[in-house]
C-alpha cells in the first residue's frame, strides 16, 4: 500500500495553484485535508503526477456572514465548523451533521471544501448543502463563479468543478427565525458513512412548513432531493405532517442501488424510516 | 514435585501464597513503558544491511491456470532486483500438505510457497518481487504480466460436495477434506422421550483476526554459515524454525527465530504462512535478507479466516425443562488446502467436541463435513470452535426454554453439570476437572440484576422499546497438552520451559518459551518468578522469543502461556531459590530449610530476621567463591519445563450475558452492558484476565454483529478493506463488567488455567440470545451471524 510516485507542490496563491492545475489539467489533483485522497492513492485507485497542496494559501480558512450568507473557507477543518459558533448559529443543519462525519481524528484533519469538492455521495456536507440551497465558489483562469448546490452535484464524484478551478468557499443561506432543519444518518458504526441519510431545511410560515429541501445520501451517485416528497410536504400543517404520503412519494424520487451493506430494498425502507424521523425534527423549532 | 511443603508457607495456605506474592495482584507491565514510548521492536522497524522487500504478485482469479508469466519489464524496472516465479522457488523450498493423523481421513494436496502452475483462491501468490524498497517493488508488481485461464471455481460450501461440482485437486478424488461422526448415549431414545424437539439451522460467517500489526517476516540467510535468522511476529518461533529447516533443507539448529514484539496474534500468527515460507526461500535464493510485510489488502486476502458453518440441529426437551438429546449436522469450507501444520479440520473437529460440552444430557449424535473451496484458507483463530458450539448449544437451549415455557436462566438451572459432579467427562469425552457452572450463572444473575432487568424489559416492551437479554453458558478448552497436536505428528511443542538465573547483582534474569503478544505474558512470567523465587518484580528480567537462546517450547496459543509457562516459571524459580538457599546455607553456615528468600534478602523463615541482601551473596559466589566451604559448588541457575498430564486439557466454564435494544424499524442492535463470570481457576493477574475478557467479548461481538468476509460467486472478496470489513469500534461496545469463580486445577501448582478465549467463546451466543429475546413479541428468529439491521428486518418480515 505504497502510492505511485508523484511530484508535490505546496502553493501559495490561487494564481499559483490555478497555474498549476492549468498546466497539468488532469494529472494534477488538489490536496487539502488529505482524509479521502490520501486513501486513494495508497490503494492506487488514483496515480496523479503532481499534488498540488493548497493548505498553504491565506484566506480560505475562514468563517464569516457575508450578507444573508454564512461564507465558509475550503480550507475550514470540519472541527473546526464543529466548534465555530458562527456555524451553530447560522448553519445549524451543518452544526447537527457534522458530528456524524467519520471520526475526531478526521475532521481534525479534513476539509469543508475537500468534502464538497470529492462530492462522495455517502458524505454528509454535499446533502447538507444541497439541502439548505446554498452554493459553490469557484477560482478559475476566468477568475471567480459561484454555483448553486442544485448544479454543482452532476454525478459519482463528477462536479462543476474543472480541472483548472478551485473551489475556495460554500455559501449557506444563514439560518432566520423561521428555520427549520433536520438531519438523521444511519451507518452501521458510529462514523462510518452511511447506510442512507438525510439532510432537511425547511421555513415555518405560520402553522405551514414551506420552502422544504430534503437531500438524500448514499443512494445515489450524488446527493439527490427528493423533490416529489418536498411537494406532498411543502404547505402542510405543522403537527398533521401528511407523512404516510411523503414516504410513500420516495419509490419516486429514489432509485439507489444495492450494495454489500444494504440492498436496495433496505435502503428504500431505511429511507421512509429516515423521513419519518426527520420529518418529526422538523416539526419543532432549532434549538 | 507438587504437594511438598514450601517453606514460607503457614499450614493451611497454598504453596503460591507466598510473602511478598505478586500473584493476584494487577503489577505494571514490565514493557509498558516502552510500547508506550513508541520504543517498541517490531519486524517492521527491523532493517539490516542489503535488506530488499519482497511483494508478492497474488492471482486476482479465485481459480486460474498461470498459462504464463512475462516478467521482463517488471525486470527492468528501478531498484528491482529479482522476479521470481513459483516453479523458481521451488529449487529452495518444497511443498507441504497440511494434515494431521490423529484427525483420521483428513486429507490435502500439496502446496507451494508461490503457486505453480494454478492458483486456487484470489490472492494467492504466484510471483514475487523483490526490489530495494517496499514502493519501487510495489511499482514493478504492477507491471508482471501474468496471463490466467480462468477455471471453474467451487465457492459454495453447500454444493462442494455435489456430483456435478468440479473437484479442485482431482488427485483427492472429491472436495471432502473430512469428515467425523460422534454418537454418544442414545440420540434416537432421547428425541423419542421428549415431549418437544425442537430444529433450527445456524449461521457462521467467514470472518478473519484483524490484528494491529500485520504478519511480517525478515529472512536472512547467511550463506557463510548455512544459517538462516528469522524475524517474524509469530505466537510459535520453535514450530517456525521446525518447518523452515524441514522446508528449506536446514538443520534445525541452524534456523533461528528471533519473535521481537507482536502487534496482536488472536490465533492469525499461529499458522507458517505461503507468502512467509517463501520469504526465507527467497533469502536462500538471493543470498540477502528479504522483508516482507503483508499491507491490509493482502491481510485480508491471506490472512487465516475462520468460522464460515453451517450446522442443523435440533435439540429434545421434556415440559419439565428436561434437555433429552442434541443432534448437529456441521457443514464448514476452508478454502483450497488444509493449512499448515495445525490443519483446517481443528475447528470442525471442536464443534463435535464441545457443543452440549456444559449439560448433564449424555444423548448425543454429530457429524461435521469439512469441504474445499477456492476461497482463501482457513483455520483456527481465536477460541476455535467454542463460539460455534456455544452458540448452537445455547441457541438450542434457549429455543427449548421458550418451547415449554421455561425461563432461560431456569432451563440453564436444572440442566448444567453441577459443580459437585466433577470430576465428570461429556458426551464427546471431554473430562472435566473441576468447573462452577452453577456458581457462575447465579454469580451473574446477581451482577446484572436479572430480575431487575427484565421488570426494566417488560415496561419499556409496553412503550414500543424492544430490549433483549441474552445468557450463553461456556465451556473453553485452555492448557493443551500433546493432544491437540503432538499426537498427530506435528513438532508443535506441547510442554513449555523456563530458565532463571540469578545474576552477579541480585537480579533474577528469565528465558520463557512462551511468547508475548501484547497480551501481557513478560507480566505474568515476572510475577510469577519474583513470586517463587522473592524478588521485588523490577528485578526480574524476562527475555522471549529467540529460539537461539530460550528453552524449547510450544508458544502461546490455545490459552496455554500462563497456564503451561507460568508453571514451567514457578518451578524454576522454585528451583532457583531451593539453589541460592544451599549457597546461603553453606555461606551462613544455617540448614538452608530453615531459610527463605523473601523482597530480595535471605532471611530467617520462621522469624524474617535478615540475614544477607542476594547482591552480597552474589558477589561472593561470583568473585570470592574460595571463601565459600571446600567442595560447595554454587547453581545460580535453574531450568525447569512443564506440560499438564492430568488431564489433556484443563477446561474452564463460564456464562456471559448481553443486554441490547432492537430498533424495530431499521434492524439496528444497539448494544446496552454485557456480563461476564468466568473461572479460570488462579488469577494471576486480575487486570490482564478481566482485559483478556473484554478483549476476547469484543471479538465476539465483531462475530455477531459486523465481521464478515464477503465472497461473491466467482469466489471474490467483496470486502477486503478496513473501509468496508467492519471491525467493532470502541462507540459500538458496550461496558462489560467482569467477575469470577475459582476452581484451581489440580495440575499444576500454580492452579492457573488459560483466560485468553473465554470472551470470544461465549459472547456471541449472548448477543444472539438476546436478540432473539427482543424478537420475540414478533416471532422472529435469527440464527445467521452477522446479525446486520437488514437480516434482522427480514427476519421480522418488514423487507
Amino acid at each position: 500500500m505504497k502510492p505511485s510516485s508523484f511530484a508535490y507542490a505546496k502553493t501559495r496563491s490561487l494564481d499559483e495553484t490555478i497555474g498549476l492545475l492549468e498546466q497539468h489539467r488532469d494529472e494534477a489533483r488538489i490536496i487539502a485535508g488529505g482524509q479521502s485522497l490520501m486513501a486513494l492513492l495508497n490503494l492506487r485507485l488514483s496515480a496523479p503526477k503532481l499534488l498540488v497542496d493548497i493548505n498553504g494559501i491565506a484566506g480560505l480558512d475562514g468563517i464569516a456572514l457575508d450578507g444573508g450568507d454564512l461564507k465558509i473557507g475550503a480550507l475550514v477543518r470540519h472541527s473546526a465548523a464543529q466548534k465555530s459558533p458562527l456555524v451553530a448559529r447560522h448553519a445549524p443543519l451543518l452544526a447537527l451533521a457534522l458530528p456524524h462525519v467519520a471520526h475526531p481524528a478526521i475532521r481534525n484533519r479534513g476539509t469543508v471544501g475537500g468534502s464538497i469538492a470529492l462530492a462522495d455521495p455517502a458524505a454528509e456536507l454535499p446533502a447538507c448543502l444541497l439541502a439548505l440551497g446554498g452554493a459553490v465558489e469557484i477560482a478559475g483562469p476566468g477568475g471567480m463563479r459561484t454555483v448553486a448546490a442544485d448544479d454543482f452535484f452532476q454525478g459519482l464524484y463528477q462536479t462543476a468543478l474543472g480541472p483548472d478551478e478551485v473551489l475556495t468557499a460554500i455559501r449557506l443561506p444563514a439560518a432566520g427565525e423561521t428555520t427549520r432543519v433536520a438531519f438523521a444518518e444511519l451507518a452501521r458504526r458510529h462514523g462510518d458513512f452511511a447506510l442512507v441519510g438525510l439532510a432537511a431545511s425547511a421555513r415555518a410560515e405560520g402553522d405551514r412548513l414551506e420552502d422544504l429541501r430534503l437531500a438524500f445520501l448514499s443512494v445515489a451517485l450524488t446527493p439527490v432531493r427528493a423533490r416529489r416528497a418536498e411537494t406532498v410536504l411543502n404547505g402542510q400543517r405543522l403537527g398533521s405532517l401528511p407523512v404516510d404520503e411523503a414516504v410513500a412519494a420516495l419509490a419516486d424520487d429514489l432509485d439507489p442501488d444495492g450494495d454489500i451493506h444494504a440492498s436496495r430494498e433496505m435502503k428504500m425502507h431505511l429511507a421512509g424510516v429516515l423521513l419519518r424521523r426527520v420529518a418529526a425534527q422538523l416539526e419543532r423549532p432549532v434549538p | 514435585m507438587t504437594g511438598t511443603a514450601e517453606t514460607g508457607s503457614a499450614p493451611g495456605l497454598l504453596p503460591i501464597d507466598r510473602p511478598n506474592s505478586y500473584i493476584g495482584r494487577s503489577v505494571p507491565r514490565p514493557n509498558l513503558k516502552r510500547l508506550v514510548q513508541g520504543r517498541g521492536e517490531y519486524v517492521s522497524d527491523i532493517v539490516l544491511p542489503r535488506m530488499a522487500h519482497v511483494v508478492f504478485v497474488r492471482s486476482p482469479f479465485a481459480h486460474a491456470r498461470i498459462v504464463s508469466i512475462d516478467a521482463a519489464e517488471a525486470r527492468r524496472m528501478p531498484g528491482v532486483i529479482a522476479v521470481v516465479t513459483g516453479a523458481e522457488l521451488a529449487k529452495v523450498i518444497t511443498p507441504w500438505v497440511g494434515v494431521l493423523t490423529h484427525l483420521k481421513g483428513l486429507k490435502s494436496a500439496p502446496q507451494h510457497a508461490i503457486a505453480i502452475d494454478r492458483a486456487c483462491w484470489q490472492g494467492e501468490a504466484v510471483a514475487a518481487v523483490v526490489a530495494r524498497s517496499r514502493a519501487e517493488a510495489e511499482d514493478a508488481a504492477e507491471c508482471v504480466q501474468v496471463d490466467y485461464e480462468p477455471l471453474p471455481v467451487v465457492a459454495d460450501m453447500e454444493t462442494a460436495l455435489d456430483p456435478d461440482t468440479p473437484v479442485i485437486h482431482p488427485e483427492l478424488g472429491d472436495n471432502l477434506a473430512f469428515e467425523r461422526a460422534h454418537v454418544a448415549g442414545d440420540p434416537q431414545a432421547g428425541f423419542d422421550s421428549a415431549d418437544h424437539v425442537v430444529e433450527t439451522v445456524f449461521g457462521f460467517g467467514r470472518h478473519t483476526g484483524v490484528t494491529l500489526e500485520p504478519r511480517a517476516v525478515v529472512a536472512d540467510y547467511n550463506p557463510g554459515e548455512d544459517r538462516l535468522t528469522v524475524y517474524q511476529g509469530t505466537q510459535a518461533p520453535h514450530m517456525v524454525q521446525n518447518l523452515l529447516a524441514k522446508h528449506l533443507d536446514l538443520p534445525e539448529r541452524q534456523v533461528r527465530v528471533v519473535c521481537k514484539d507482536v502487534g496482536g496474534s488472536f490465533g492469525i500468527k499461529v499458522h507458517i504462512y505461503a507468502d512467509e515460507m517463501a520469504t526465507a526461500a527467497l533469502s536462500k535464493l538471493l543470498r540477502r535478507p528479504i522483508k516482507f510485510v503483508a499491507d491490509r489488502l493482502e491481510s485480508f486476502l491471506t490472512d487465516i479466516h475462520a468460522r464460515d458453518h453451517r450446522i442443523k440441529a435440533r435439540i429434545g426437551v421434556r415440559n419439565d425443562g428436561t434437555i433429552t438429546a442434541i443432534e448437529i449436522d456441521d457443514l464448514t469450507g476452508i478454502g483450497p488446502y488444509s493449512m499448515y501444520p495445525r490443519t483446517s479440520a481443528i475447528e470442525a473437529n471442536q464443534v463435535v467436541n464441545l457443543v452440549g460440552g456444559a449439560y448433564t444430557c449424555p444423548n448425543y449424535k454429530a457429524r461435521a463435513r469439512v469441504v474445499f473451496q477456492n476461497k482463501n484458507v482457513m483455520c483456527q483463530y481465536r477460541a476455535v470452535g467454542h463460539p460455534i458450539a456455544t452458540a448452537v448449544t445455547e441457541g438450542l437451549v434457549d429455543l427449548a426454554a421458550r418451547t415449554v415455557g421455561i425461563d432461560p436462566v431456569e432451563i440453564r438451572r436444572r440442566n448444567l453439570i453441577p459443580d459437585d459432579a466433577h470430576p465428570c467427562a461429556s458426551p464427546a469425552g471431554l473430562k472435566f476437572e473441576a468447573l462452577s457452572h452453577h456458581a457462575s450463572l447465579e454469580k451473574l444473575i446477581a451482577m446484572m440484576d436479572y430480575e431487575g432487568l427484565r421488570r426494566e424489559q417488560a415496561a419499556l416492551r409496553a412503550r414500543g422499546i424492544h430490549r433483549g437479554i441474552g445468557i450463553a453458558s461456556f465451556i473453553e478448552i485452555t492448557n493443551p497438552g500433546a493432544a491437540f497436536y503432538g499426537v498427530g505428528g506435528a513438532r508443535i511443542s506441547s510442554q513449555d520451559g523456563a530458565s532463571v538465573r540469578l545474576d552477579a547483582t541480585g537480579a533474577v534474569i528469565v528465558h520463557t518459551s512462551v511468547t508475548e503478544q501484547g497480551q501481557g505474558t513478560e507480566a505474568v512470567i515476572a510475577q510469577v518468578v519474583a513470586t517463587a523465587f522473592g524478588v521485588p518484580l523490577e528485578r526480574v528480567r524476562v527475555i522471549l522469543g529467540d529460539t537461539d537462546v530460550t528453552p524449547y517450547g510450544g508458544g502461546t496459543w490455545a490459552s496455554r502461556g500462563a497456564g503451561i509457562g507460568g508453571e514451567a516459571a514457578w518451578q524454576a524459580g522454585k528451583a532457583l531459590r531451593a539453589n541460592v538457599l544451599a549457597a546461603a546455607g553453606a555461606m551462613l553456615q544455617a540448614d538452608p530449610a530453615t531459610l527463605d528468600i523473601r523482597a530480595g534478602v535471605v532471611v530467617d523463615a520462621d522469624t524474617g530476621r535478615e540475614r544477607v541482601d542476594l547482591a552480597e551473596l552474589a558477589r561472593v559466589v561470583y568473585f570470592r567463591p574460595d571463601t565459600l566451604p571446600p567442595g560447595f559448588q554454587a547453581e545460580f541457575m535453574a531450568v525447569r519445563h512443564y506440560v499438564p498430564r492430568g488431564y489433556p486439557f484443563a477446561f474452564t466454564n463460564g456464562v456471559q450475558a448481553s443486554y441490547l435494544e432492537v430498533d424495530v424499524d431499521t434492524g439496528f442492535v444497539k448494544l446496552l452492558k454485557h456480563w461476564v463470570v468466568e473461572d479460570c481457576g488462579t488469577i494471576l493477574n486480575p487486570q490482564l484476565v478481566d482485559e483478556q475478557i473484554r478483549g476476547g467479548v469484543v471479538q465476539g461481538i465483531g462475530a455477531a454483529l459486523f465481521e464478515h468476509c464477503l465472497y461473491d460467486g466467482d469466489g471474490q472478496l467483496r470486502n477486503g478493506s478496513m473501509a468496508d470489513y467492519l471491525v467493532p469500534m470502541a462507540g459500538e461496545i458496550p461496558d462489560i463488567a467482569v467477575g469470577h469463580c475459582v476452581s484451581r486445577t489440580g495440575d499444576s501448582e500454580l492452579g492457573a488455567k488459560g483466560a485468553g478465549e473465554a470472551g470470544t467463546a461465549g459472547a456471541p451466543a449472548a448477543v444472539m440470545n438476546a436478540i432473539n429475546d427482543a424478537l420475540a413479541p414478533f416471532g422472529a428468529r435469527v440464527t445467521a451471524m452477522p446479525f446486520t439491521p437488514e437480516t434482522i428486518l427480514r427476519a421480522m418480515g418488514k423487507l
